[in-house]
């Protein structure tokens, strides 16, 4: 028998969860050692995925699958594919990442760093599952530890900022359970991809007509609203700012590096594949819900002062890029017109993108939580001034991350954002015209930021004494910086591993 | 009005029942109360026998099985009483039924 | 010594190998920053000159290398590099101007902290311009081109401590980003609808022929042809870079930036880069050529703009006390004349007039730098004046540099580069307003240089920096007079006589020379312009030089509020943040109100709704029925308590009742009747 390696993946983590939990004596070097340990678990396995992948197949590898509960037909089912393998290695970077810019907590920090780990390992698992069952487990169980690090690490309007975001996304994940159940009801299953099966072969839809009424709607529209919430969509986009802006630094790192991802998986995992017509009736809506989201969120996030709602926004704007190409693809899908190369485009783009996001946005909050462990917790726009002269060093790395945010050529943002617009454009030429205003408007703020807490004369917080990055600040930074170049100039390293999976995807739009 | 032998009887009967009675009301020893409960059941045993004596059905024994079913009863209830008075006694040194009141509401 | 096509990404990358050596120096290593920089950039020079060798060997040929940058779907993402005559001169001319900067900024910067810095920031600078260059893909040509634009506001807030320079920088980001996104947009579409970006790719690239007919023969929006459509948006980036009308406030704000920066990036090489571009895509620019019914021309829209911007740009000039503010100003007037003459049909005369002006506009601002440097950082003229003569070698060559912006006749590269444009303008047959507005911006520019000079050399000192001058050091003073060299001898390489270089470029390799005096009217003319110019400007400021700092300037005492006007630029930058700015804040603001109470505000009301349900629930709950079940049992239990009271625990009183009650029992049945 070999190693179920996805296993692992999954629960090393909340194995890390548990011995910290039985430690009670362990002091603090010995616990953040641990929690490292097992964080890394991850990008370690993940390396050894990445080993055994074989990019060139486009349906699941390395899968598990045993029945579980056989009365209502649930099986334990895990199983990797290019888009999951992304992610994964995502997950591998950021959550150490910000683990180490959580180095500093003293106050529970045992709890603090089990928290973390029980994060990471939902995260992985949302990323895995292959059945509803216990996938929709893993993406509920994200939100505990995420509310508590939120609500009792975070900042003065953490508790409100925490409840916000967990019934927000909780009342989105109801509407996404009532869907499921109805297509259970009608289908019998909640294998994705049996579920994706039928679809392919007008399946889904026949049988939730079965049901009568306004169910098939309703089902679609549940699932529609639970993904939009996580992700999320704009308009339901509020609980969004406080959140990560109230969360501890290390969670705002994962918030956005990691969680935020699970929604636009979720997208193309579970709402492309198994109802294809519907969303394809619902696109020309979506995609000016993306558009605003890409041009509000830009807009919004100029006129922020508090640097982590910036930041926050700037999330919004950057993951409604992704929403953006998945729509134009998804309703220009099956049209006469020949969109492959287009939707193919707009597809890698998409899931570079999601990677590239997770990288700057982690820096850039963990560029802001360095400024707030400097000034005693100010992150405004006008508290700081001349930072560049106090700490170059640090004035270089946030420069990089924000350059590859606001999507300079060279850095890994452009990628993505090119792809995406290359393909956008082919598919619905005004959307693609349009959100060029979001990426103006990014260069306006992420330089505003730049001007005004970095450039000019020292003042505010950096005043005073405000030291240089040093030792365990540059750990997380660095390999994030480093990867921002790296895929800047080589993206092939990313895009070899899903490149023939996208274009499955946009040759056969409906199957998986 | 004449007096039968049934009367005679009855007559004996309610004397010894208020005799009875008189005795469990007044006394405050819980076993002289116990025996005028005696002397109450003793009454209607009388009562039975009168009647079926002097009944107009005579012949099967109904009134004396009665009786010896509620001699038997009176037995059993005497031996609980007895008990339950052994009881007080043990618990407050006396068997005075006015000092018998921890029932009490 | 030629250099292969294969190897010409050596150029470029020289240059990028000094900037990563230059942002790993510590801030001691000067001479070591200043020597890779130099070193490399050198090499690249030679380079270039091996490169162009190879490109004049067969000017009409367009050599490239090409290679898959990654793959996508089934097809790849390719990248390239060109070498044809275009990109050579560029090259040869990025490399040694950039060289001379190099050295002049040695001796400019000597004495500031973050000398390892700026060279760092002037080799990236180097590498993405070469690299802009080269490009054969308008994908490599436009990361290069955001590349130089992030160099170009590292090294314009150089001094970033100062508020008004990292203003300006972001100022400049932001202006060329807008322009970029239409090259951007332009990009994408030339993509969709060509499925390639290579300029060059053996009759598949999209400047070959067959895109080309393709491309012209498709009508979209309004009736444009594709290729116009496409075209325009690449010329917005143009429009951005280039510092063109109505994108041209940036610029002048740049000067912030230390001189050398101002000499190479915003006068002589990246402001030219969206000529390059424009004269890069020229194929597709005329494609729409051919057709008549069509509403515009790509090419009318670039005439226009340049020509706005070559008249705008000079009469700006003519009201700024900052000299370097002049210069920017210059620069902005010269490229309006490089658009112009793409626009007119003959880019061929815009590239010469970009190497010319490349030389001529660098030796400017390095003179203006030396004399910056000397003076104590004063660039007010009206706080200058008579370093004539402590500064003799940075008054001469400043002076020729004048001449041939002021296009002084025969002995001048910029007066035979100028005359071609002019000449091209009179030969376009659509409209003769291009030509009238190049040959007014000729008088205007005559005219300012001249007060430029007078101002500054002339007169008396009046200011502490003017009065204690002294030449520069050597760093400074020979990459002038090597300029001055090419500002002179660069004109002979494209006179009518023997147009070597327009031939060239062309690809052709025979040279066909006109009389010297071809056009004569027309040069007569421009000559007579000049010295008109030249006269006026002498007779207001040259006569009579002023005395004193306050003294009112002598235009400005004729005609007061015009000048005024000039002075503040002609209100652009108010005029800006009136619209766009406000409406972009406007914009920002109603997003955020809209978040935190429309959207928040729904979701808050929605919440409120399940909140007000809980609370109704929970008012049911408690006073209704739990309140009822409380009464009823407090009944319950006050009953109850009465009750237990009847229980006394005396065993008398019990038989009592039950005597009593047995008595009554008797007697209610006796006396009912005993039934």
């Amino acid at each position: 028998m070999t190693l179920p390696l996805l296993s692992c993946l999954v629960f090393a983590p909340w194995a890390g969860a548990v011995v910290l939990t039985l430690l009670r004596r362990a002091g603090p070097a010995a616990v953040r050692g641990i929690a490292l340990a097992f964080s890394l678990s991850t990008l370690a396995l993940a390396a050894i995925a990445l080993g055994a992948f074989e990019p060139s197949r486009t349906s699941m590898q390395l899968v598990e699958r045993h029945s579980w509960i056989s009365a209502l037909n649930v099986h334990y089912h895990l199983g990797m594919d290019g888009l999951s393998l992304v992610l994964v290695l995502l997950t591998g970077i950021i959550a150490p990442a910000a683990l180490l810019a959580s180095w500093r907590i003293t106050r529970g920090i045992r709890l603090f760093a089990a928290l973390l780990l029980l994060l990471q390992g939902a995260a992985l698992g949302v990323f895995l599952a292959l059945d509803f069952f216990h996938w929709f487990l893993f993406w509920e169980l994200s939100l505990i530890p995420a509310f508590f690090l939120i609500k009792l690490w975070g900042g003065a309007g953490a508790a409100r900022a925490a409840y916000q975001f967990v019934i927000y996304t909780i009342g989105g994940s109801a509407f996404m359970l009532l869907g499921f159940a109805a297509l259970y009801g009608a289908t019998g299953t909640l294998d994705f991809v049996q579920l994706a099966q039928l679809a392919a072969d007008g399946l889904v839809d026949q049988r939730l007509a079965a049901l009568g009424g306004a169910w098939p709607h309703v089902v679609f529209l549940g699932v529609l609203l639970g993904l939009a919430v996580k992700v999320p969509l704009f308009p339901f986009h509020t609980w969004l700012p406080p959140a990560y802006a109230e969360a501890p630094t290390g969670a705002s790192m994962f918030l956005t590096g990691v969680l935020s991802k699970m929604g636009v998986y979720g997208f193309l995992r579970i709402l492309w594949p198994i109802f294809p017509a519907p969303l394809q009736a619902a696109a020309p809506v979506l995609l000016w819900l993306a558009l605003a989201g890409v041009v509000l969120g830009a807009f919004a996030a100029l006129r922020q002062t508090d640097l982590k709602r910036m930041v926050a926004y700037s999330s919004l704007n950057h993951l409604s890029y992704c929403l953006l190409a998945l729509f134009a693809v998804a309703q220009a899908a099956g049209s006469a017109a020949p969109t492959g190369e287009a939707a193919t485009a707009a597809l890698s783009g998409t899931v570079l993108q999601l990677f590239n996001h997770g990288l700057s946005a982690a820096a850039l909050f963990h560029c802001v939580g360095v400024l707030e462990a400097r000034s005693a917790g100010r992150r405004g726009l006008d508290d700081f001034g001349g930072v560049r002269t106090a700490a170059p060093v640090f004035a270089g790395l946030a420069g990089i991350t924000m350059f590859s945010s606001l999507g300079l050529p060279g850095l890994n943002g452009f990628v993505g954002e090119f792809l995406i617009f290359r393909g956008v454009f082919g598919l619905a030429p005004w959307a693609a015209a349009l959100a060029c205003l979001g990426l103006l408007v990014t260069a306006l703020f992420l330089l505003t930021f730049w001007q005004r807490v970095f450039h000019g004369p020292r003042a505010g917080a950096a005043a005073g004494d405000f030291s240089d990055l040093r030792g365990v600040e540059l750990a997380p930074l660095i390999p994030l910086v480093v990867l921002m170049g790296v895929l800047g100039v080589a993206p092939q390293l990313l895009i070899r591993l899903f490149n023939p999976l996208v274009t499955a995807w946009a040759g056969h739009p409906v199957v998986p | 009005m004449s007096f039968g032998p049934l009367q005679l009887c009855l007559l004996f009967s309610s004397a010894l029942f208020c005799v009875g009675l008189m005795g469990a009301l007044s006394r405050s020893n819980a076993i002289l109360v116990l025996l005028g409960i005696e002397l109450m059941l003793n009454a209607a045993n009388i009562n039975f026998i009168a009647f079926w004596r002097y009944g107009p059905e005579p012949s099967p024994a109904t009134g004396v099985i009665f009786v010896i079913f509620a001699i038997a009863i009176a037995a059993a209830e005497a031996a609980v009483g007895l008990a339950l008075v052994i009881a007080i006694y043990r618990h407050q040194r006396n068997i005075r039924l006015q000092e018998a009141d921890t029932l009490k509401g | 010594m030629n250099l292969p096509v294969a190897q010409l990404w050596l150029i470029p990358a020289l240059p990028l190998l000094a900037a990563g050596i230059g942002a790993l120096t510590p801030r001691g290593g000067r001479r070591l920053a200043a020597t890779v920089a130099i070193g490399a950039l050198a090499l690249s020079f030679l380079l270039s000159v091996g490169a162009l060798i190879t490109a004049l060997a067969d000017p009409a040929a367009h050599l490239v290398h090409n290679f898959d940058w990654f793959e996508l779907g089934s097809g790849t993402l390719r990248l390239g590099w060109v070498l044809d005559p275009l990109t050579a001169f560029m090259a040869v001319m990025v490399t040694f101007v950039g060289l001379l900067i190099f050295i002049f900024s040695t001796g400019y910067l000597r004495a500031d902290a973050n000398f390892t810095r700026f060279f760092c920031f002037l080799s990236l600078f180097a590498a993405a311009m070469l690299g802009l260059v080269i490009a054969n893909s308008l994908l490599l040509l436009f990361i290069c081109w955001e590349l130089v634009g992030l160099a170009s506001y590292l090294l314009i807030g150089f001094w970033f401590h100062k508020p008004a320079a990292a203003a300006a920088a972001k100022k400049a980001f932001i202006t060329t980003r807008i322009g970029d996104l239409g090259l951007l947009l332009g990009m994408v579409w030339l993509y969709d609808s060509t499925g390639s970006l290579l300029f060059f790719d053996g009759g598949a690239g999209v400047l070959e022929p067959a895109a080309l007919d393709a491309l012209a023969a498709q009508a979209t929006i309004g009736g444009l042809a594709i290729s116009t459509a496409i075209g325009l948006l690449i010329f917005c980036g143009a429009v951005g870079k280039s510092g063109q009308f109505p994108l041209h406030v940036w610029l002048p704000d740049a000067m912030e930036g230390p001189t050398p920066v101002s000499a190479l990036i915003h006068a002589a090489t990246m402001v030219a880069a969206g000529v390059f571009l424009v004269a890069r895509v020229y194929p597709l620019m005329i494609a729409d050529q051919p057709l008549a019914h069509v509403p515009v021309h790509a090419l009318t829209v670039v005439a226009a703009v340049g020509a706005v911007t070559a008249l705008l740009g000079a009469v700006i000039a003519i009201g700024q006390y900052d000299i370097k503010r002049i210069l920017a100003f210059s620069t902005v007037s010269q490229l309006g004349y490089m658009m112009l003459a793409l626009g007119v049909g003959s880019w061929v005369a815009a590239i010469f007039h970009l190497l010319t002006h490349a030389f001529f506009k660098a030796l400017l601002f390095l003179a203006a730098g030396s004399v910056i440097d000397a003076a104590h950082h004063e660039q007010d003229l009206r706080h200058l004046g008579g370093l004539r003569g402590p500064m003799r070698i940075t008054f001469a060559t400043f002076a020729i540099g004048t001449m041939a912006l002021a296009g002084v006749p025969f002995l001048f590269s910029g007066f035979w580069s100028k005359e071609g444009i002019l000449h091209a303008a009179h030969g376009w047959d659509v409209s003769p307003l291009p030509l009238y507005a190049g040959l007014v911006a000729v008088v205007l520019t005559a005219f300012y240089m001249t007060r430029l000079v007078a101002e500054v050399f002339h007169g008396t000192a009046r200011g502490e920096g003017a009065a204690h001058a002294k030449e520069s050091p050597p760093t400074m003073t020979i990459p002038l007079l090597i300029l001055a060299g090419c500002a002179i001898a660069l004109g002979f390489l494209g006179t009518p006589a023997w147009p070597w270089l327009q031939a060239r470029l062309e690809g052709r390799t025979e040279i066909h020379g006109h009389s010297l005096l071809e056009g004569g009217g027309l040069m007569a003319l421009s000559i007579l312009l000049v010295a008109l110019g030249i006269g006026a400007g002498w007779a207001l400021y040259g006569r009579r030089t002023r005395t004193r700092a306050a003294a009112v300037d002598p235009l400005a005492a004729r005609i007061p509020r015009i000048f005024s006007a000039l002075t503040d630029r002609l209100w652009f930058d108010e005029l800006y943040a009136a619209t766009v700015g406000r409406l972009s804040d406007g914009t920002a603001r109603l997003a955020d109100l809209l978040d935190r109470h429309v959207w928040d505000g729904t979701i808050r009301f929605l919440s409120g709704l399940g909140l007000f349900a809980g609370f109704v629930n929970r008012d049911a709950d408690e006073d209704v029925l739990n309140g009822g079940f409380d009464a009823g049992s407090a009944g319950l239990r006050r009953g109850g308590q009465a009750y237990s009271r009847r229980q006394t625990g005396d065993a008398h009183g019990y038989l009592r009742v039950v005597a009593i009650s047995f008595v009554v029992l008797v007697m209610v049945i006796m006396l009912g009747g005993g039934q």
